[in-house]
């Protein structure tokens, strides 16, 4: 049996008063890669990121998912269909302890209607909460107000915060920037095994080419706004326009 | 949704509050201190509903609007269906003002900060030049509105005294009830990102028209309450800009840290207006001006950080 697409775009394009942020991006992911975006600063990666998820509409192209058309959605109705994301700088709730961020994901999540009305701190949500927290290694950090965590601490429940979505594509925007070099590695596994186990196809901005070489099946390299290689990372990462214009 | 929730030390205390502001002004102080606090209580129905807009760091300047709309949704059920039965009076104040508050909802839902405060005014100023106009409905001079009554009894002063309290009991229970559930705690996580919200499904602009809808609810009964206990409607003490003025004054007064809050507002509020009339008739509005900035200043989480400061069993906020 042949393994299904995913996500397909078709010439996808988006310009912002004249400045081309995307240009031609066509791509094809099947359920379950794990494809890392490379590109340097300003190459255009947050901006495909951002389209796929419904943050901005494309200037021109179509993105499907699934095979049906879902070029132009409200982030929300992307959530409903399991494409979530996470923020090159993260966007958690500032003013809320990293438990109650979670736990309001997580019932955003799980319930739904009048089940909304219930009270946030039910028993078995609230283990299962601790569970997560535990996995991503902030459990520690719990009742602390998410405004006094470090910024690797923020990023790690910005992505705690769209696993628990349980989504079928979810888009990592640099997971790892702001993280220490001794936690990367160690997060990237929790994450990474955890979304393979579900099945999850991902696909993450990554500026650590060890990272990238570790744990992707695929690489897309940006520059300019335009893909220019799509290909196996061994092979991707050997590539002369990627060693002059991302790795250089 | 209200699992267990007369559990919960919040409304524990509250009802407590209730009762024993109901006792001092039914059996102990004298009447014009008990209105004091009958109308402190009615009104606090209204800084409630600020209140729980202000957690979103939504400001209304016009809550009037519901305020009014539910007073007079009595007087006119009053005139039109000679309804008099106070639960009656109650219910129809609540649901008047929601089903504006659900209308209105679609276009303010849609703003945010100044624009959310001035559109609210704006609708409670076009409220206000219809009343004023509106002959059948008594215009400027407004409209009497006779006793309540409850089986057909007529409830006397005490009777509805004790009415009001049981339905600020029901509204304690219900705000808390709405603040602690999931729905309710995206007012916080609103106010931080409402970005994050929207990519966690749920939907920024709803969330906040449910908020809206209860908040306008809360408005009216408390005009609704209000018009019974005063006995009388008009344009100027119901809808007028500076009424909205009013209990933004007593959210800002009271605090946000506590659903219990805006009633001692509301009810220290009544108190220094009639004390600054009674010392000075000709400048009572500079005293209440005073007062604010003296809160401003000296307890910027308003009276209800005095509270905790000397709470003896502190509690977190809810
Ligand atoms: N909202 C916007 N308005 C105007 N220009 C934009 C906007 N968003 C992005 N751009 C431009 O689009 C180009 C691509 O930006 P993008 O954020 O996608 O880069 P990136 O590859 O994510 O870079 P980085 O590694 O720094 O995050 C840049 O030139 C940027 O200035
Ligand atoms: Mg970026």
């Amino acid at each position: 049996m042949a393994i299904k697409e995913i996500l397909k775009t078709s010439n996808l394009q988006k310009s912002f008063s004249g400045i081309i942020a995307a240009e031609d991006i066509n791509i094809s992911v099947k359920e379950g890669e794990i494809i890392g975006i490379i590109g340097a600063n300003g190459a255009g990666k947050t901006v495909f990121v951002n389209m796929i998820t419904g943050y901005l509409k494309p200037t021109s192209g179509t993105i499907e998912f699934n095979g049906s058309d879902i070029t132009g959605i409200k982030p929300r109705e992307a959530t409903h269909i399991g494409v979530c994301r996470s923020f090159q700088v993260s966007q958690v709730f500032m003013s809320m302890t990293v438990k109650q961020n979670l736990m309001i994901a997580m019932s955003l999540a799980k319930k739904s209607g009048s089940q909304l009305l219930n009270p946030i701190d039910d028993e078995n949500l609230s283990k299962e909460c601790d569970k997560i927290l535990k996995q991503y290694n902030i459990i520690k950090q719990k009742d602390l107000i998410v405004s006094t965590l470090s910024q690797g601490m923020r990023k790690l429940l910005d992505i705690a915060m769209a696993v628990v979505g349980e989504p079928k594509i979810l888009l990592l925007d640099e997971p790892t920037s702001g993280v220490s070099v001794e936690e990367k590695f160690g997060i990237m596994d929790i994450v990474i095994s955890a979304l393979k186990k579900s099945g999850t196809t991902v696909l993450f901005v990554e500026h650590d080419m060890e990272i990238v070489e570790r744990y992707v099946d695929r690489v897309m390299a940006f520059y300019q706004g335009q893909i220019i290689c799509d290909a196996p990372p061994k092979q991707a990462l050997k590539d002369k326009k990627v060693i002059q214009y991302v790795l250089g | 949704m209200f699992k267990g929730i007369l559990k919960e030390q919040t409304i524990q205390v509250g009802i407590g509050f209730v009762f024993i502001v109901v006792l001092l002004g039914t059996f102990i102080l004298p009447e014009w201190m008990s209105n004091n606090f009958m109308y402190g209580l009615s009104r606090g129905l209204a800084v409630l509903g600020l209140m729980i807009l202000w957690r979103t760091n939504l400001v209304s300047f016009g809550h009037a609007l519901y305020y009014g709309f539910g007073a007079y949704a009595v007087a006119m059920a009053q005139k039109y269906l000679g309804v008099t039965d106070v639960f009656l009076r109650i219910i129809i104040a609540i649901a008047a003002a929601g089903l504006l508050g659900f209308v209105l909802g679609f276009i303010l839902r849609r703003y945010r900060e100044i624009f959310f405060a001035m559109l609210s005014l704006a609708f409670s100023m076009v409220l206000y030049g219809l009343l004023a106009k509106a002959e059948f409905l008594g215009s400027t001079d407004g409209m009497s509105i006779s006793p309540s009554t409850m089986f057909g009894f007529e409830l006397g002063r005490f009777g509805l005294f004790y009415f009001i309290g049981f339905v600020v009991i029901l509204s304690l229970i219900f705000a808390h009830a709405y603040l602690r559930s999931s729905l309710g705690h995206l007012t916080t996580a609103i106010m931080d990102n409402e970005i994050r919200v929207e990519y966690l499904g749920y939907s920024v602009e709803k969330a906040i028209h449910i908020k809206y809808v209860i908040s306008a609810c809360l408005a009216g009964g408390a005009g609704g309450l209000m018009a019974a206990a005063l006995g009388q409607v008009d344009p100027d003490s119901m809808v007028l800009w500076s009424v909205s003025g009013e209990l933004v004054f007593v959210t800002i007064m009271a605090g946000l840290g506590n659903i219990l809050a805006p009633f001692v507002g509301a009810i220290f509020f009544e108190f220094i207006r009639t004390y600054a009339y009674e010392f000075a008739p000709q400048a009572w509005q500079m005293i209440i001006g005073g007062t604010l900035l003296a809160i401003i200043f000296f307890l910027p989480g308003g009276l209800w950080s005095l509270f905790q400061k000397i709470n003896p069993f502190k509690k977190e906020k809810k």
